[in-house]
């Protein structure tokens, strides 16, 4: 098939640098968020999602203006989530530069804000995030932090999302989230197998092979990754080309 | 040489910010406006006319403040004119999208929607929207594939298509179907990917788009 399965490098930003934690805590510094973005474009990223993990009010403007630095320098599809709440939080962030907006707790809170940003903007720049854990038999979903069960089905979640408008859906793992074991593949095929829009892998991946697994165990329409690529183990035309040699197609 | 001006057509849908920056990138030498002021569009050596979203809501915004008419314009003018996206798909005859939308008949042809149940080798099903990188085939030697091969890939995210037709397509891609990624008459030309989110090969793109007179 032609069409490229994506590797999308993830920053997450705190008061305006790269940083990251494992399963959302012990905080690591990764750098200059703009620099960071500009290697990853210059290694062939598909596409940058950066998160504002505080997504305080007084951080804020720092995310507008990497925002509009990143989107000043790099042309690739740039996603922005964190504390994306209100019809204005998502027209701040695409005047900004962002071409999709990643909406999380909000779309929990009130489901009808997808449906109303999807109408608005449009289906493709709406991407709606979901933490999800093992739970018995299931996945459920989880907030704050992974703190906060929701008592949501993570599956049937995805799939009225898709339904609401979604675009997308960004899928991690909060049991694999940080912990380099890959990712949770029967979590992964389970909510790429159950909707028609593209699903973004997120949560595990540890070396390179995991990648691999995601599209080709977890059905996965792209691929995102953090820490392997953050603190210079791989790069993303090193993960490509062994995206290549297990038969997948990737944009080279 | 004198600065040139290209006016990025604003009719209230979508980023513009990516396409202005874009071609500020490519063109340092170039002023661009992202204006709907149409005096200011009829002054401008190049256009684009950009589009995200739903058709029927850019149609709507289209004919209530008359950029079906500074298109038209435009075109008879014979100076550049770049469709992107929706705003390639608002030049042909009608869209599928929406129940039916009439768009500006510059181009006769459809735009459909990617029908659920396509699958890809796998047999898995193809994903809709059509989102990610995807090559595409230049059918014509046209002045704006100058510098890129053909088979280049290209970013799309779209759930409806236009006909790959003989006779306007410039550029195919392959999503369950064949269809035109890329259409082009005498000074207009337009893409359904994204050349301002193509990295390099759409930041050429828009370089030729730049240095091109309209001609062919």
């Amino acid at each position: 098939m032609p069409l490229a399965k994506r590797i999308i490098p993830c920053l997450d930003v705190d008061q305006g640098r790269v940083v990251k934690g494992v399963n959302f805590v012990n905080i690591r510094d990764a750098g200059d968020p703009v620099e960071v973005a500009k290697r990853y474009n210059e290694q062939g990223a598909d596409e940058i999602t950066m998160l504002d993990i505080t997504a305080t009010h007084e951080g804020r403007g720092t995310m507008i203006e990497t925002v509009q630095a990143i989107a000043g320098q790099v042309f690739i599809p740039l996603t922005v989530g964190g504390g994306i709440r209100t019809i204005d939080d998502i027209r701040t962030m695409l005047n900004a530069g962002a071409d999709k907006v990643s909406i999380n707790s909000a779309a929990i809170s009130n489901p009808e804000f997808v449906r109303q940003a999807s109408q608005r903007f449009g289906a493709q720049c709406i991407v709606v995030a979901i933490d999800a854990k093992k739970v018995d038999d299931h996945w459920e979903i989880f907030t704050h932090g992974g703190r906060k069960p929701t008592g949501i089905n993570a599956v049937d979640w995805a799939v009225k999302m898709e339904q609401f408008g979604a675009g997308e859906i960004l899928l991690t793992s909060m049991d694999c989230d940080g912990v380099k074991t890959g990712f949770d593949i029967a979590l992964t095929r389970a909510v790429a197998d159950a909707v028609s829009v593209p699903v973004i892998a997120s949560g595990g991946v540890g070396n390179l092979q995991h990648l691999s697994e995601g599209v080709l165990q977890g059905h996965a329409d792209a691929v995102l990754a953090a820490s392997i690529f953050h603190f210079g183990e791989f790069t993303i035309e090193q993960a490509k080309q062994d995206m290549a040699k297990n038969a997948i197609e990737v944009r080279l | 040489m004198s600065t040139q001006q290209l006016a990025i057509i604003d009719y209230g849908m979508g980023n513009l910010h990516s396409v202005a920056k874009a071609i500020e990138h490519v063109a340092p030498n170039f002023s661009v406006v992202v204006t709907s002021d149409k005096d200011i569009i009829g002054n401008a050596d190049h256009v684009i006319l950009p589009g995200v979203g739903a058709i029927r809501d850019c149609m709507a915004e289209i004919r209530q403040q008359q950029v079906d008419t500074v298109v038209q314009s435009t075109i008879e003018s014979g100076k550049p004119l770049l469709g992107i996206c929706v705003g390639m798909q608002a030049l042909l005859k009608s869209s599928d999208e929406n129940d039916g939308t009439d768009c500006l008949n510059h181009f006769d042809g459809d735009v459909q929607q990617f029908t659920k149940g396509l699958v890809d080798e796998q047999g898995l099903p193809l994903k809709v929207p059509h989102m990610g990188w995807n090559h595409v085939h230049q059918r014509v030697d046209h002045p704006l594939w100058h510098n890129i091969e053909s088979g280049s890939r290209f970013y799309f995210v779209h759930s409806f298509y236009a006909q790959a037709k003989a006779d306007y397509t410039a550029g195919s891609s392959h999503y369950g179907n064949e269809f035109a990624a890329m259409i082009y008459r005498d000074n207009i030309y337009a893409t359904q990917f994204h050349p301002e989110k193509s990295h390099q090969a759409g930041l050429q793109l828009l370089k030729n788009f730049t240095q091109w007179n309209g001609q062919l």
